[in-house]
């Protein structure tokens, strides 16, 4: 038994460690980026040959972990909530195929969008998928629940979410560590169909599918996760689910409330536990982190007989992530407030670091565009998104991972030429490459800046896939070489890398300009790291 | 015993290594805890806050209850103004007055420290004049962490301790720095309070 100071994020790492993980894929997404980073970083995975390299995107990585699983290991793949739009069409199929070793999709999705463009909810796409999904409402709880749903995995032959919001993924507790286990030896499917999608197996499969649903409902009912604890008040019974189930015990224990509670952390949902705590009470609440995804089912199409209070009837607020305030609120109690803060207190937006490279490609950037007016520029997601901001005021869109390229596309071919995307190198290779093909093969009059700064940035500095790749990636897919264009952005450069971009603009094809200048940060980071060796 | 502490500055300010030194000496001291950090976008030079919580009992939110910390910690005095909402009526707030500017419409430097002296409990010093007395100018986080030593619940010397653990890494010389700005930041705490302020 050991004790370790761990954010969630890094407890879900150590528990697939001690679980015995073969491989672990992601392409870095706050609130997820740290678990993928703490089994890179760890001595043990290391030695015990872990494999653990970043993924392009979260497509390819959900399809390596499912390759290691199918090879009898245990894989697991990680993302943000958005990064599992991106993953959704592996994600749902390998439900259907089921899989061979043990897979654990882990999810973070990040309501009140603290780094992000939605608040969507993972959980409908488990029950989408129909697989077993673990929400921990704490960091010990996050780091058993890997051995678990690897057990769950192992046993039903199927992939097991684990659902995390961004407090639980960026919040450090005590952790009490568990035995360790070895990984699993290499070995192959028993049915070597299985996972041949074909319509005549894939009906196959989906049947098996949905007859093993019985199964995993049961294993929710028995689960010593999904706890009903009595209460001597009745006149309300609690549904609290992951996180929300702290935030409620925060405030049971400070106004001395005595309800009962049925804390939710594996679904599907165990209805006769729902069924006993319903019949008992009056009226019931739900607490749960994200959409209202338990409380739309409590209350059904047509209401359910029995009262429900939650998000959708405004005891709880519809949007944001929950705190101990709200639901404070919701339990009726008035609410704690400290000071007001005072008015000259100004907001502090995010902004791009002193001397980044981006500020520089926006500063030309809007020079060479002055002549064409605003409303042209589709850019992307990265610290480069924040050239939305002023001073810059550059660019006009930030949609998902690689829009930039196909947006200006689908604008050029409408007719507003000349059009421009403003990607970073890491989103460029995670999927803006094959929008740039479109472009070739339409011969789109878009102008493609990349700001290649050399890192995944936004994330803390992870390995980018596209680093001394970029020329020969636009060049191979049929960018004519004369405009594939490198330029380095500094100050003492601004004239030069004006006159190259408005020289593009008015090029009637495809071109590309790679502003490349590495991040500061990452820099800084490696020359210390550097002296360090020393 | 709890202890609820807001820690709040602007990113790359430091205060995820106060939270750490707290947290190191507070699992020295055998006592539960939970910290709630910043990743990501704010990081990157926006506001940013910790929630940091102890207690000998069991800790079920990650986030502190408005209303209820028991102090807040701040390395950028505009900052510090901006969790009142948080601060118990007989909490602490523990300042630096250096302002921080990187908006256009940063209130006026002074205007902000008087706010700061409107609240009740509260300690503002220089701990970027005081941090470079005591050897450089990058270890005003740990000034600020001995400014309010006083106040967090765990002896000084667990805290000392953690400073040591969290720094260890980067050899002794930046360990004995950043101790020497932790004293020194208690020192000027009680010349704050006893009005003869730096």
């Amino acid at each position: 038994m050991q004790k370790l100071m761990l954010l969630g994020d890094e407890a879900i790492a150590q528990g697939a460690i001690d679980a015995g993980l073969s491989g672990i894929y992601a392409y870095p997404g706050t609130p997820s980026t740290e678990i993928t980073e703490y089994v890179q970083a760890s001595k043990e995975a290391r030695e015990s040959g872990v494999h653990s390299e970043w993924s392009a995107n979260e497509k390819t990585a959900m399809e390596s972990a499912l390759g290691m699983a199918y090879a009898g290991k245990r894989a697991m793949v990680c993302m943000k909530h958005v990064g599992l739009n991106v993953a959704a069409d592996p994600f749902m199929n390998t439900a259907i195929t089921g899989i061979n070793g043990g897979l654990i999709v882990t999810v973070a999705d990040d309501p009140s969008m603290h780094s992000s463009q939605n608040e969507q909810d993972s959980r409908f796409y488990g029950k989408f998928a129909h697989i077993p999904v673990l929400e921990p409402s704490n960091q010990q709880e996050a780091y058993e629940m890997v051995f678990y749903a690897f057990e769950l995995s192992e046993k039903f032959k199927v992939p097991v979410m684990l659902r995390i919001t961004t407090r639980l993924a960026h919040s450090r507790a005590g952790i009490v560590t568990m035995e360790k286990r070895p990984q699993n030896e290499l070995k192959l499917p028993n049915d070597l169909k299985q996972f041949i999608l074909l319509p005549a197996i894939a009906r196959v499969r989906y049947n098996q599918l949905l007859n093993t649903q019985g199964s995993f409902a049961e294993a929710s009912e028995d689960s010593g996760y999904n706890r009903l604890t009595e209460g001597r008040d009745h006149s309300l019974g609690i549904v609290a689910c992951g996180l929300g189930y702290n935030y409620y015990m925060e405030n049971a224990r400070r106004y001395g409330l005595d309800y009962p509670v049925l804390k939710i952390t594996q679904y599907p949902l165990p209805e006769k536990k729902i069924r006993k705590l319903a019949d008992s009470v009056e009226k019931m609440m739900v607490i749960e982190e994200g959409y209202p995804f338990v409380e739309e089912m409590l209350r059904g199409f047509f209401n359910a007989p029995f009262i429900v209070n939650g998000r959708l009837d405004g005891h709880l607020p519809r949007v944001g992530e929950l705190n101990p305030n709200v639901v404070a609120k919701a339990l009726g109690k008035k609410e704690a407030y400290g000071a007001d803060v005072p008015e000259l207190v100004a907001n502090r937006p995010p902004a791009l670091c002193k001397g980044c490279s981006h500020a520089d490609v926006y500063l030309a950037m809007n020079e060479a565009m002055e002549q064409y007016g605003k409303g042209r520029v589709f850019s992307d997601i990265g610290c480069y998104t924040l050239g939305a901001l002023p001073p810059y005021n550059s660019i006009n869109s930030c949609v998902d991972m690689g829009a930039s390229v196909t947006m200006a596309k689908g604008a050029a071919d409408a007719g507003l030429v000349p059009a421009v995307a403003v990607i970073g190198d890491s989103t460029f290779t995670h999927s803006g490459i094959t929008g740039l093909l479109d472009a070739v093969i339409a011969n789109s009059p878009v102008t493609v800046i990349i700001s290649d700064n050399s890192t995944t940035g936004m994330t803390g500095g992870q390995t980018s896939a596209a680093t001394g790749r970029l020329e020969k990636i636009c060049t191979g897919i049929g960018v004519d070489p004369d405009h594939v264009l490198t330029l380095i952005p500094l100050k003492k450069n601004h004239q030069e890398n004006v006159d190259i971009m408005a020289r593009e603009l008015e090029y009637q094809g495809v071109s590309v300009i790679i502003a490349q200048r590495e991040c500061i940060q990452t820099a800084a980071r490696k020359r210390k790291m550097a002296k360090a060796e020393h | 015993m709890k202890s609820d502490i807001i820690l709040s500055g602007v990113g790359g300010q430091g205060i995820l290594s106060i939270a750490a030194a707290i947290g190191l000496a507070a699992v020295e001291n055998g006592l539960q805890l939970k910290q709630a950090e910043v990743h990501g976008m704010s990081q990157r030079g926006g506001a940013v806050q910790s929630h940091l919580r102890l207690s000998d009992r069991e800790i079920s939110s990650d986030l502190i209850p408005l209303g209820s910390a028991d102090l807040i910690i701040s390395v950028e005095p505009m900052e510090s103004l901006r969790y009142l909402p948080f601060l118990s009526p007989d909490g602490w707030l523990v300042t630096n007055s250096t302002p921080f500017v990187n908006i256009p419409d940063y209130p006026d430097a002074e205007a902000v420290v008087d706010e700061v002296k409107k609240t009740g409990n509260h300690i503002i010093i220089d701990a970027d004049e005081i941090a470079r007395e005591a050897g450089s100018v990058r270890s005003s986080n740990m000034v600020i962490l001995g400014a309010a030593s006083k106040y967090i619940g765990i002896p000084e010397e667990k805290l000392t301790s953690g400073i040591r653990a969290v720094f260890s890494r980067k050899g002794d010389e930046i360990v004995q720095l950043n101790i020497r700005a932790f004293l020194a930041g208690k020192e000027n705490a009680a010349k704050y309070l006893a009005g003869s302020t730096v």
